[in-house]
């Protein structure tokens, strides 16, 4: 399978996240079989699929999040900046602090915005307080938060509205910089306003941030990303840059799944 | 008469009998708070609080019963909630496979719904026989070891209750599982910890047949944890049972204050459980 698919992250940029004949289970269910796949730097990657597909199971495994799981399981190899971070001698909690990740429904934290944020930092760096309070606004500004919580950071993060936790949950995981940013389905429990702000966001991160998005919603994957996967019963079916992904597929598959005769 | 009237009708008979068993319920209940209210109230004055307790015939109080409960129920407390704490969040955060965990979860059940007196004889063999007197410390240990699987429980309960997803959040910015658990975790389930705690402390504050074989009774004021300790649930055991008329009186003051503490702590519980779960 790998030698069909071409490696669009050749075409223009650097491979941040190499992946090398990946499988992956739940117990006995083989969820991901055999996935190789180069996601470039700098640049926006979409997965797309119907539910069941496998693209959050291959995302939950860019930081090794499903190994607070004990019954799953992921052989092969994910190579990022070429490090093999599926290495039992690779550090989960160093790589997670290195691989950002945003959640489909926001998770503030039970405590105040501004701890919200400070909360990763504080794991990994010790600053001053007045560095931190600097960190924390770059944090809140490049989410597009600032201006609506800037004076009431000693509040609760439980108090904001669902789109403002989501994007508190998206400062949070900038904070701390991340060379690459996974988000499983960010806007799929917000209002469209919410939403276009997400999308917005996403754009405006790319340049400084590897990201990987999931989505459902295919008219999302056409607008914010630059490359695009399309999963399937736990196979890449196809990958490639976003706009010949939608509008000249290769793969029978692909376009009935995008021109909505399934899925 | 068609399907959807014959479900009322069942729905109405089944709705009858539930408000039926309620009522019946709530009617000892009802009877035991007005005997006792009678009997409490009119024994209940100011020496109460500050005279010792007498002997036969005479006048006196429960200060040094007071006082004695009140002491044993807090280092009791404060003894059994951090082994209960940390055994809940064993059972909640790490206790999902394996054999320890089941077990221990299985004994801490036991220990739960032991019968009080049994833990009161384990006290006395292994504490009392081996110091050869009653004690202030046995009581309190006594009494911790009633705290700890009620904390336990409610603990681990409590967490349950905290979406993976929160967990997950924590551990995706590179935070280590220990910091994942006290810094957010139990955070967020702090205020189902903090009822369940309350409610071990009102339920220990009732308990007699721990402290029967333990910390026993003392007539005079004493705050030596290594001598007998009086206290309520014995001082009313005692005095209610025997013949002396205002011994009996006494007991009844007893009780009544136990039970209106017992009372106010269940209101405290409820009030915090309810301004924290909201105040998030």
């Amino acid at each position: 399978m790998s030698a069909v698919l071409e490696s669009p992250a050749a075409l223009t940029s650097k491979t941040k996240i190499k992946v090398k004949d990946l499988n992956f289970y739940y117990g006995g269910f083989h969820a991901l079989k055999h996935i190789n796949m180069e996601i470039p730097e700098g640049k926006v990657t979409a997965f797309i699929g119907p539910s069941g597909c496998g693209k959050s199971t291959l995302l939950r495994t860019f930081n090794r999040i499903y190994a607070l799981y004990p019954r799953q399981e992921a052989k092969g190899e994910i190579l990022i900046d070429g490090e093999n971070i599926l290495a039992p001698s690779q550090d989960v909690n160093r790589l997670r602090a290195k691989v950002g990740m945003v959640f489909q429904k926001p998770t503030p934290f039970p405590m105040s915005i501004f701890d919200n944020i400070a909360y990763g930092v504080r794991l990994y760096e010790s600053l001053s307080a007045r560095t931190m309070e600097e960190r924390v606004e770059w944090a809140l500004r490049k989410a597009a938060l600032w201006d609506e919580v800037k004076d009431k950071l000693g509040q609760s993060g439980m108090s904001l509205s669902g789109g403002q936790q989501q994007r508190l949950c998206i400062a949070r995981g900038i904070a701390v910089k991340p060379g690459v940013l996974l988000l499983d389905e960010p806007a799929s429990a917000l209002d469209p306003i919410s939403t276009a702000r997400i999308e917005e966001l996403v754009h405006e991160l790319k340049n400084e941030y590897t990201i990987v998005i999931v989505t459902h919603n295919m008219q999302q994957a056409a607008r914010v990303s630059d490359f695009t996967a399309y999963m399937y019963l736990g196979e890449l079916m196809e990958f490639g840059v976003t706009d010949e992904i939608f509008i000249k597929p290769k793969r029978k598959e692909t376009e009935d799944y995008i021109t909505g005769r399934f899925g | 008469m068609d399907l959807y009237a014959r479900r009322l009708l069942v729905n109405r008979f089944n709705l009858f009998i539930s408000m039926l068993a309620m009522a019946f319920g709530l009617f000892w209940l009802g009877w035991i708070l007005i005997v006792l209210f009678q009997h409490g109230f009119e024994a209940i004055s100011w020496s109460l609080f500050t005279e010792m307790t007498p002997p036969p015939g005479s006048h006196g109080g429960l200060a040094n019963a007071i006082v004695g409960s009140f002491i044993m129920a807090s280092v009791g407390t404060m003894i059994g909630t951090p082994v209960g704490i940390m055994a809940g969040i064993y059972l909640a955060e790490y206790g999902n496979s394996g054999w320890l965990a089941p077990s221990t979860r299985f004994v801490s059940d036991i220990l739960l719904s032991a019968p009080s007196i049994v833990i009161g004889l384990f006290i006395y063999a292994i504490v009392v026989l081996h110091a050869k007197h009653f004690s202030g410390w046995a009581g309190c240990l006594a009494l911790s070891l009633i705290v700890v699987p009620v904390v336990a429980r409610t603990t681990e309960n409590m967490l349950r209750l905290v979406p993976d997803s929160l967990r997950e959040a924590a551990s995706a910015l590179g935070a280590p599982r220990w910091k994942v658990i006290t810094s957010v975790t139990v955070r967020s389930a702090k205020a189902g910890i903090i009822t369940g705690i309350l409610l071990a402390v009102a339920r220990i504050s009732g308990e007699t047949a721990p402290l029967l074989f333990t910390s026993l009774n003392n007539q005079f004021w004493s705050l030596d944890m290594n001598a007998p300790m009086s206290n309520l649930p014995v001082v009313i055991f005692q005095f209610a049972m025997s013949p002396y008329e205002n011994w009996q009186q006494i007991a009844w003051a007893g009780a009544l204050l136990i039970t209106l503490s017992v009372l106010l702590l269940n209101i405290l519980a409820r009030v915090f459980f309810r301004n924290t779960a909201q105040g998030h």
